[in-house]
């Protein structure tokens, strides 16, 4: 059963990894995520700062979650993807997935800064400090260091397949900091509130304060489809240059 | 499947269990390290240490905090329904420092399982309420 | 509205410097991560332009 699942797998992969077909497929699809994205984190966001009733104890600031959250789930989202994608390009020796996994990694770092930088800022008016060695705070550091590691492993090495089994290693080691993130704030006494959402749990907040936040949510996980599209596509334009059919396709 | 692949998958699976166990024993060695705090009941257990800077976190009990008239000295008591723990404090109290709300307290254990604070962080949870919503639930208390 | 005017809604409370702050570094960084990857889709773009000029020009002499 292990055998037939692997090779029903390998199938798949392989028909997806083609650059070929995954660039056709993500230059259709670009223009339509950039303008979802755009769009529903506009409307998100809009709602969150304007229209949605602020703490009864933060006052205004509580609308620093609208960011924060998304931003924070992001940034651990963005990690599993890469270590999965990082073990397939290295089972299934498909250099698509590595480019997917190269292309996480920049982004992954971006959102998990503004997760902690919104987190510092609004930390200041409702904790009284911009910033605690608390386990939540400290491991979502420790995220943030992991992908810049990532990046700057893989920029330290030459040769291609190298820098994707290394990179792929080290992705993997890190996930272990996942689990972590996410219970750290059960585990030890924390300064952190626990979770906003959780599964299977109502969230803890009214309607039009959680809808708003589910709506940015959404609209940033489709920003970060859009922008990984886009630099796998730009990973194809840079290690495909010399291909027959690239070319074809530029010039169209 | 290829017996490399295979050899090379179960590979990555081994040693990605023992790494993850062994990064799970270093991690949970240094949560002991990392600032949690701790709740006033374990304070009057002894299980915080004495004259070094820890954290104390519960609730402030109400009608409990008291100004020393014409400077910014204060008491407070913190409690987790098991135990008080009384606390001084000389400054500014966050925003959200209110009685009845969680804090956590920066600071040194004094005998007598008083807490000297340098400083006094606002604990908040994760539920988020609008100020009609707050308001109605306290008037629905009162009646 | 939660507003009832544009000074209201800058202010947001007196927190206006907080929650300003944090949606600011957030678009910069966001509109930092869209350039970037623009700029070097035309990079990329107009090099494999040059290698298929490249390419003409070897193929025509």
């Amino acid at each position: 059963m292990f055998n037939s699942l692997f090779k029903y797998l390998s199938r798949r992969f392989h028909q997806w990894g083609s650059p070929k077909y995954f660039y056709e497929y993500a230059s259709r699809w670009l223009p339509w995520l950039a303008f979802f994205s755009t769009m529903i984190l506009m409307f998100g966001l809009v709602w969150g700062l304007a229209f949605a009733p602020p703490d009864y104890q933060q006052g205004d600031s509580f609308r620093i979650i609208y960011i924060h959250v998304p931003a924070a789930s992001l940034g651990m989202s963005i990690y599993v993807f890469m270590a999965i994608a990082s073990v397939v390009s290295w089972v299934w020796k498909i250099k698509l997935a590595d480019m997917l996994a190269k292309s996480c990694a920049p982004l992954g770092a971006v959102f998990t800064a503004i997760a902690l930088i919104t987190g510092a800022i609004w930390g200041k008016p409702t904790w009284g400090t911009w910033w605690e060695w608390d386990a939540r705070l400290t491991s979502m550091l420790i995220l943030f260091f992991l992908y810049m590691g990532i990046i700057a492993l893989r920029s330290a090495i030459n040769q291609r397949e190298i820098a994707a089994q290394a990179t792929g290693v080290l992705a993997l080691v890190g996930l272990i900091n996942l689990p972590i993130i996410k219970y750290s704030v059960d585990w030890w006494n924390t300064l952190h509130q626990s979770a906003t959402f959780k599964l299977l749990e109502k969230p803890a907040m009214p309607p039009e304060m959680w809808l708003p936040l589910l709506i940015s949510l959404l609209g940033f996980y489709c920003l970060f489809a859009w922008l990984v599209l886009f630099y796998t596509r730009n990973e194809i334009l840079e290690r495909e240059a010399k291909s027959q059919w690239l070319r074809a396709q530029v010039l169209k | 499947m290829h017996p490399i692949r295979r050899r090379r998958f179960i590979l990555i699976l081994i040693s990605l269990a023992s790494v993850a166990c062994a990064v799970a024993l270093v991690l949970s060695a240094l949560g002991e390290n990392l600032n949690h705090f701790y709740p006033p009941q374990e304070i009057l257990q002894g299980k915080a240490p004495e004259g070094r800077t820890i954290r104390v976190g519960g609730m402030v009990v109400k009608g409990s905090l008291k100004r020393v008239p014409s400077s910014l000295q204060l008491t407070f008591i913190i409690t987790d329904f098991k135990a008080d723990v009384l606390v001084k404090y000389a400054g500014i109290l966050p925003d959200l420092f209110r009685e009845g709300q969680g804090v956590v307290v920066v600071g040194k254990l004094l005998p007598d399982h008083v807490v000297m604070a340098e400083q006094v962080l606002a604990k908040h949870d994760e539920k988020y309420m609008p100020p009609e919503a707050a308001e109605a639930l306290r008037r629905a208390k009162k009646i | 509205m939660r507003f009832t005017n544009w000074a209201d809604f800058f202010n947001m409370g007196g927190h206006g410097f907080y929650v300003w702050l944090s949606y600011g570094v957030t678009f910069i960084l966001l509109l930092a991560c869209i350039i970037l990857g623009w700029r070097r889709h035309q990079i990329l773009i107009d090099r494999i332009r040059r290698i298929a000029e490249q390419k003409n020009n070897a193929s025509h002499s």
